[in-house]
Formats: C-alpha cells, sequence, structure tokens
C-alpha cells in the first residue's frame, strides 16, 4: 500500500499546485476511499478520489488529467507493429463510427508511441501530443466517417441524421484529447510525474492568461461567466449584510429601551439606505484585449442587479455607449464582440487604439453618466500607440466619480514598457493587475461598492 | 436517540428517563455508525439502485457506495432535472430506511428546520391548569409533548435507519449553513429547555444544490462531492426506455441525439433528462415513429422553455421558420 500512498500524496501534491485547496481531512479520506474501493478498476479510483478531494465541479478539469498521471492506464510503449499511419487511420475511422471509446484509447496510445516521439532515436527526448496528430490528421476523416456510419445504418433518412457531423467532430475532439493524455503519460514516465502534473496539465480555464488564452479557452470562460456571477453575487449579499449591520442607532435604540424601563437591553443596529450604486464601464475592445473586455461585460451584465444603474462604453480609438447590447435576452455571449463592432462607432481614421482619442470622447459627450454614487472601471492595456494619454480626461472622470479603477489585463512588470501608459494613469486611477478570470473575480468582490 | 438533560435546566428528569427507558439505551452509549454496512460493493450500489429504477453512473455508484462507508454526507450539485431528489430517494428505498427531507427555501428557518414549541398547545395547558404553580405548568409546557419536531430532529430522533434529504440547500439564506454544519458535525441537537437529542443511528445524509449560491467551502468539506452533469448517451436511452418503454429503440436514439445536439448548443437552459423523458412521453403519445421536421418543431416546447432557445434551437436545427 505505501505504493499507493505514495502516489496519492504526489497527486494531492500537483492538485494543490493547481489551485485546489485540499486538507488532510481529505487525504485521510482518499486513502479510506482507495481502500474500499480497491486497485483494480481504474475508472471508480478516479471517481472515489474526486469524490473525497474536490468541493466543486470547476475543479475537476485538472484533476482528471492530473490523475491519469498518478494512476495511469498502462505502464510503458507497446511491443511490436510499428507506425503504419495508412493502416492506424482505418482502424481508427473505424473505431470513430462505431464510438467506440475503449478502442480509440488503445489506439491514441498506438498512434504517440508510433508517430509522436521525437529526439536523436524516436521518443528518446520525448512525445509531442502535436506531433501525432500532425501526422495522423484524425480531422480529415470526417467524410469517411459519416459515409461510414450511414452505409451501417443505411441511407439518411431520420431526422437525427443532420446531428451527425458535429456528433462525429465531438468524437474527434475526444481522440484528440485522448492523444494528448497519453503523451503526457509517457513524457512524465521519461521526466518525472511531479514536473509534467503540474507544468503539462493546462491551469483551469479561471486561471488562463486573458492575453494568451484561446478561443476554446474563451468560450469556456463565457460559459463560466453565470456560475462566477452567482458566486460574486453571493459574497456582495454577505459584504452588504455586514455593512447594513454596521453602526449602532443610538436615538432608536434608547427608545426601545422605554420598555426595559430605560435600560437599553438590545442595541439597534442603523439600517443602512438600501441605495445600490452605479457602475461604469469603459472597455477597450481592440484585439489585443478584447478577449478580457468581453468576459468583464458578460460578467457585469449577469451582475447587473446588484446595481441601481450599469452603463458601458467600448472604445477602440472612438467611443460608444454597448449597453443596449448587453440587454437581456440580448446577451449571446459567442456574438457580442462581433456585434459590439458591426452596431458600435468604435475606429475612427484607423483600427488601433487611441485611449487618449477615447477617453477624451467619453468625457466631453457621456460625463453626465458618472456622478458621486458612480464607481467607474477602466479596462485596457493602457497601450496608446504613442499617442497623447488625455490625463486631464482621465481627472476629469476621476473627480466626478465616486471612485476609479483600472484593471489592467498585462503583467505589472511590463507596465511603462513601450507605448504603455499604465503609470501615468495609475497614478489618476487605483490600477490592478487583472490577467486571469480568477483574479478577476476576487478583484470584482473586493472593489465592487455594495 | 438519547437525551442528555440539561443541566440546570427546565428539563424534568422524569421525560427524559422515560425516554431513555423506553428506548433501553444508557446513557454512555456512543453513536456509532450503522452496524451491518449499507452497500457491499459499487455494482451492488448500481444493482439495488436500478431495482427501484434508478440508473445511476459509475461515479454516481461510486460516491454513494463511498458515503456509505466512510459515513459522511453526500453533497450533490449539478442542473436542475439530473436526478438529484431522485436518487436520495432511491437510495432510501434500498436501504428500506425511512426518508425525512428538509426542502430548503428562502428564509426557511429553525423553526423550520429544527423544531418549534407548539404554542397553541401550550396555551391550552396553561388555562386547564389553573390550580397548579407556575414552575409545575412551564415544566410541562417545555416537555416532549409540546414540541413539533422538523426534519433535521426527526432525523436525528429516529431509532430507524433513515435518509436525510436536505433539498436544493443553495435556497437557503448563508445563516441555515451554519446550522446544518453544526448538526452534521455532531448530529445532535440541543433544545435548551428540554436537553440535548444525539442520534444513535446517523442518518444517511444527502444535500442537493442546484448551484444558485455558492456553498460554503466549510461546509463542502464535510461532505463528499458528487456533481450529476447530464449523462452520457447510453444511459440516457438507458433511463428513456426505462421510463417509457412503449417508444422503439430507433426513435429512442433518435430523441437523445436530439437531446444532445441541444445541450451543446449554449442555450439559456439546456434540456435536462426530466425534459428527455418528458418529450418521449409526449412522442409516444404524439404517436410517432420516427422524429422529422414537423414532429420536432411541434413539440419543441416540450424540451425548451425559453422563446429565444427555441427560435435559436430551430436554426441551427435547420427547421423551417417557426
Ligand atoms: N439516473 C436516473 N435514473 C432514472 N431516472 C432519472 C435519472 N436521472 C433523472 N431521472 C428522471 O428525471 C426526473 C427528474 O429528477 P429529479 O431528481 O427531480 O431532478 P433534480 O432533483 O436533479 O432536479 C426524475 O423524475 C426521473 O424520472
Ligand atoms: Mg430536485
Amino acid at each position: 500500500m505505501t505504493e499507493v500512498a505514495d502516489r496519492i500524496t504526489g497527486l494531492v501534491g500537483a492538485l494543490r499546485a493547481h489551485g485546489v485547496r485540499i486538507g488532510t481531512g481529505e487525504s485521510v479520506d482518499a486513502a479510506r476511499a482507495v481502500e474500499a474501493l480497491g486497485l483494480t478498476d481504474r475508472e471508480l479510483l478516479r471517481e472515489g478520489l474526486a469524490a473525497t478531494l474536490l468541493h466543486g465541479p470547476g475543479q475537476r478539469a485538472v484533476f482528471d488529467p492530473v490523475f491519469d498521471l498518478y494512476f495511469p492506464r498502462a505502464v510503458g510503449g507497446l511491443e511490436g507493429s510499428g507506425p503504419d499511419r495508412d493502416a492506424l487511420r482505418d482502424r481508427l475511422a473505424e473505431a470513430l463510427a462505431a464510438d467506440d471509446q475503449a478502442m480509440m484509447a488503445r489506439l491514441a496510445a498506438e498512434a504517440v508511441d508510433g508517430m509522436g516521439g521525437y529526439g536523436s532515436s524516436p521518443g528518446s527526448d520525448g512525445f509531442s501530443a502535436y506531433q501525432t496528430l500532425e501526422r495522423l490528421r484524425p480531422q480529415t476523416l470526417l467524410a469517411r466517417v459519416r459515409a461510414d456510419v450511414r452505409g451501417r445504418d443505411g441511407g439518411g433518412a431520420d431526422f437525427a441524421d443532420r446531428l451527425l457531423d458535429d456528433e462525429i467532430r465531438r468524437r474527434i475532439e475526444a481522440f484528440r484529447r485522448m492523444v494528448g493524455t497519453e503523451a503526457r503519460r509517457r513524457v512524465a514516465e521519461r521526466r518525472g510525474r511531479d514536473e509534467i502534473a503540474r507544468r503539462g496539465v493546462l491551469p483551469t480555464a479561471d486561471r488562463v492568461d486573458f492575453l494568451f488564452a484561446g478561443r476554446d479557452q474563451l468560450a469556456e470562460l463565457r460559459r463560466a461567466v453565470q456560475p462566477l456571477a452567482r458566486k460574486l453575487a453571493t459574497r456582495l449579499a454577505a459584504r452588504r449584510r455586514r455593512a447594513a449591520r454596521g453602526t449602532v442607532d443610538l436615538r432608536r435604540t434608547l427608545r426601545s429601551s422605554l420598555s426595559t424601563g430605560g435600560v437599553p437591553m438590545r442595541p439597534v443596529l442603523r439600517r443602512r439606505r438600501p441605495v445600490r450604486p452605479e457602475l461604469v464601464l469603459l472597455c477597450d475592445v481592440s484585439g489585443s484585449v478584447s478577449g478580457f473586455s468581453d468576459f468583464t461585460m458578460l460578467l457585469v451584465q449577469a451582475l447587473h442587479d446588484q446595481f441601481s444603474k450599469v452603463r458601458v462604453f467600448a472604445f477602440v480609438n472612438r467611443l460608444d455607449e454597448v449597453t443596449g447590447l448587453l440587454g437581456h435576452g440580448r446577451a449571446d455571449p459567442d456574438g457580442l464582440s462581433a456585434r459590439i463592432r458591426a452596431e458600435a462607432t468604435l475606429t475612427g481614421w484607423h483600427g488601433s487604439s487611441d485611449y487618449g482619442v477615447a477617453l477624451g470622447e467619453f468625457a466631453e459627450r457621456y460625463v453626465d453618466a458618472v456622478g458621486p454614487r458612480t464607481t467607474v472601471f477602466v479596462l485596457g492595456d493602457a497601450r496608446t500607440n504613442m499617442s497623447d494619454p488625455n490625463l486631464a480626461a482621465v481627472r476629469e472622470v476621476a473627480r466626478r466619480a465616486r471612485r476609479v479603477y483600472w484593471l489592467n489585463p498585462e503583467p505589472r512588470a511590463q507596465w511603462g514598457t513601450g507605448d504603455s501608459a499604465a503609470p501615468a494613469y495609475a497614478d489618476l486611477a487605483e490600477m490592478h493587475e487583472c490577467r486571469t478570470a480568477r483574479q478577476l473575480g476576487a478583484l470584482i468582490a473586493r472593489l465592487l461598492p455594495v | 436517540m438519547y437525551i442528555t438533560p440539561r443541566p440546570g435546566g427546565l428539563g424534568r428528569n422524569h421525560v427524559t428517563e422515560s425516554v431513555n427507558k423506553r428506548l433501553d439505551r444508557r446513557p454512555d452509549t456512543v453513536p456509532d455508525p450503522p452496524e451491518a454496512p449499507l452497500f457491499t460493493s459499487v455494482d451492488d450500489v448500481s444493482a439495488r439502485l436500478a431495482e427501484t429504477g434508478y440508473l445511476a453512473s459509475p461515479a454516481v455508484a461510486t460516491t454513494v457506495f463511498l458515503a456509505g462507508r466512510l459515513g459522511k454526507p453526500l453533497l450533490v450539485e449539478g442542473p436542475a432535472g439530473v436526478g438529484k431528489t431522485e436518487l436520495a430517494k432511491a437510495v432510501a428505498q434500498v436501504a428500506g430506511a425511512r426518508l425525512v427531507r428538509l426542502q430548503c427555501y428562502e428564509g426557511v428557518d429553525e423553526s423550520r428546520a429544527l423544531y418549534e414549541w407548539n404554542h397553541a398547545k401550550q396555551l391550552l395547558r396553561i388555562s386547564a391548569g389553573r390550580d397548579e404553580s407556575w414552575d409545575e405548568t412551564r415544566t410541562d409546557i417545555f416537555s416532549e409533548e409540546f414540541l413539533l419536531p422538523r426534519p433535521l430532529l426527526t432525523a436525528i430522533r429516529g431509532d430507524e435507519p433513515t435518509v436525510l434529504l436536505i433539498d436544493e440547500t443553495d435556497k437557503a439564506d448563508v445563516e441555515m449553513e451554519g446550522l446544518l454544519l453544526e448538526v452534521l458535525s455532531d448530529f445532535q441537537i440541543t433544545v435548551p429547555e428540554l436537553g440535548t437529542v444525539t442520534a444513535t443511528r446517523r442518518p444517511f445524509v444527502v444535500l442537493t444544490s442546484n448551484a444558485g449560491r455558492e456553498l460554503s467551502e466549510a461546509l463542502r468539506r464535510r461532505c463528499l462531492f458528487l456533481h450529476i452533469g447530464f449523462p452520457e448517451e447510453e444511459l440516457e436511452r438507458r433511463i428513456v426506455r426505462l421510463k417509457v418503454p412503449g417508444l422503439g429503440a430507433a426513435l429512442t436514439e433518435s430523441v437523445v441525439r436530439v437531446v444532445g445536439a441541444l445541450r451543446a448548443m449554449d442555450l439559456r437552459k439546456a434540456p435536462s433528462v426530466a425534459e428527455t423523458v418528458d418529450w418521449a412521453h409526449t412522442l409516444l403519445a404524439l404517436g410517432a415513429d420516427t422524429l422529422d421536421e414537423t414532429v420536432v418543431r411541434d413539440s419543441l416546447g416540450v424540451i425548451l422553455k425559453h422563446q429565444d432557445d427555441i427560435q435559436k434551437a430551430a436554426a441551427k436545427l435547420d427547421l423551417d421558420a417557426l
């Protein structure tokens, strides 16, 4: 059992390194779970460890690949059969048509073994999922698999047949993930499991850098907006309650003490006026930071009932109000940025961002949006493309607003390098580094007025 | 159940004594987990749940098995209609246990969850016993007879095997979590006027949540965590076959495929297992034997609840304009 204990320890360590909070109690439960379940069925083990170690659904995306490293499906490479690409593709097409997942997993192992190795002799330096998939090109099997399935079912008369392409795409996607898992496993055998588990496993979507997130990750992030918003709403409500509890209302305490002969038995707490704050968002939606802005806009929209008023402005080098585009029923998250670009006037002569002009336009045309109850958030990397940052406009907004915060998706170390006017803006508005959804959530929970 | 009289409290000794005698328990009995394990193996869980009409995924069966073995509460999270409540009911049924359910809602409080004094009855008793001293009356009206136990107390007091279902925990206010945490830590409840009630037999606890609100870390840590998402196709086909046996195999397969496609569409509310089953019932009632555009278009309202979802799905499924 000690070998198993070591693995659990390693697994727990790797999960912690990914930000999953696991106490000793959970580790003990995990060990008991392994004892109760035995080691014969790997999938039961997976579920048992997940049930004891995890506390929320978001952690599962990190857990599974890490589990695959510590409790691999197999050890070592495969025997015999050299890499015959065409034969492998034939068998893969068959497995995809039959949706035979066990076979797909086996083929993923064969593919990585035969095509994924690199170095002076194959595999001497490591295994690459990318190389495997480039050589195997499973996505090009779509037409063949489709024909295969249709031939099998006899024609495509059924309505559900029009779903087939998407279904096959999902199977191919699943196969690609299997290849990724297998390549990580093989590399881990060579270079040490602990290191790969910490570095080779993609971080959870909420820890991905906005500036480097791929399309899939951005899509996943958008799906995370609602849960994150609910979580934040809970926290804001708690903060609001705390704030409301606040101070003792002396007058009312004394009045209510009349019934106890003037002895103040129960302090009466002052109720805060139930006025919700107003929020204004100024978002740079130019290419480089649009992922960040989109996400934040959706998040604020999802939180709209926390505020008495929310207004959202987007800019590149011109600025326009987009509050209406975020309205209820219209917030199709995938199409948001396209709609903003299509329906709002955001660019003038050229397509790159100009903070000075855009902020100036805000101060000129919309300054009435900002009053003593308004908190303003500016979202952007503060890269002005060498034009005038127009500090006067920011100063004017800051003077009128309750608070101005600036959320910058660039690492702090890069502020002020090249054409970044971050330090100058940071003098006028409290600037925070905000690189990931996790950071954004924490900042919002802390900075939003309640 | 064992009632410890509250020292210096109002608990009249003969009440607790008689209760303890009736239950034939020693004051020093320590609550211990149920004698015979609930399930012998994960397969045993699956097989017995299936007999009651609940088809468990491997994840569900494994976690239920572990909850029994480790004696920990089970927190089941997932979208509406994936069988969270049903699971608790099924577990109660196969364990031959009574099901005690605390349905949470906004504003549920101690008097709904723990116990309440029956004030009306107390008043009657007070006015009936005019000749008694106040001390006697007071002792009497704060006794068992005037107590209205609510689900948490009921579940802890029982001597028989019990499944305690705390349903839709996310709907309760945050304050309620503190109370739950206390009860789930010690399995005892103190009634100040009466004493402390300790479970002699710990209930099998299932908490459910639709994640409408993030539950506190402390509560999560007390529990085994199980996320039930939408089932794999194969499992969903089996559920449809079980619930709507009259529907043909080909149609069952198509239904599950279309629902799967809808779930991939990023709708405001993705259809759940409950909707799949409803749709299957509808198709059976309509006498459809294959899916075609008209049938899908006419019955889409059974699976999708929002008008804009219906429109989006119709567009993506290439249905003619609605
Ligand atoms: N695994 C399953 N086996 C059998 N029926 C299921 C299963 N999952 C869901 N159902 C069906 O879905 C319906 C809704 O389940 P329910 O427990 O009310 O959902 P939830 O509590 O998650 O909202 C049930 O009535 C049941 O018919
Ligand atoms: Mg339910």
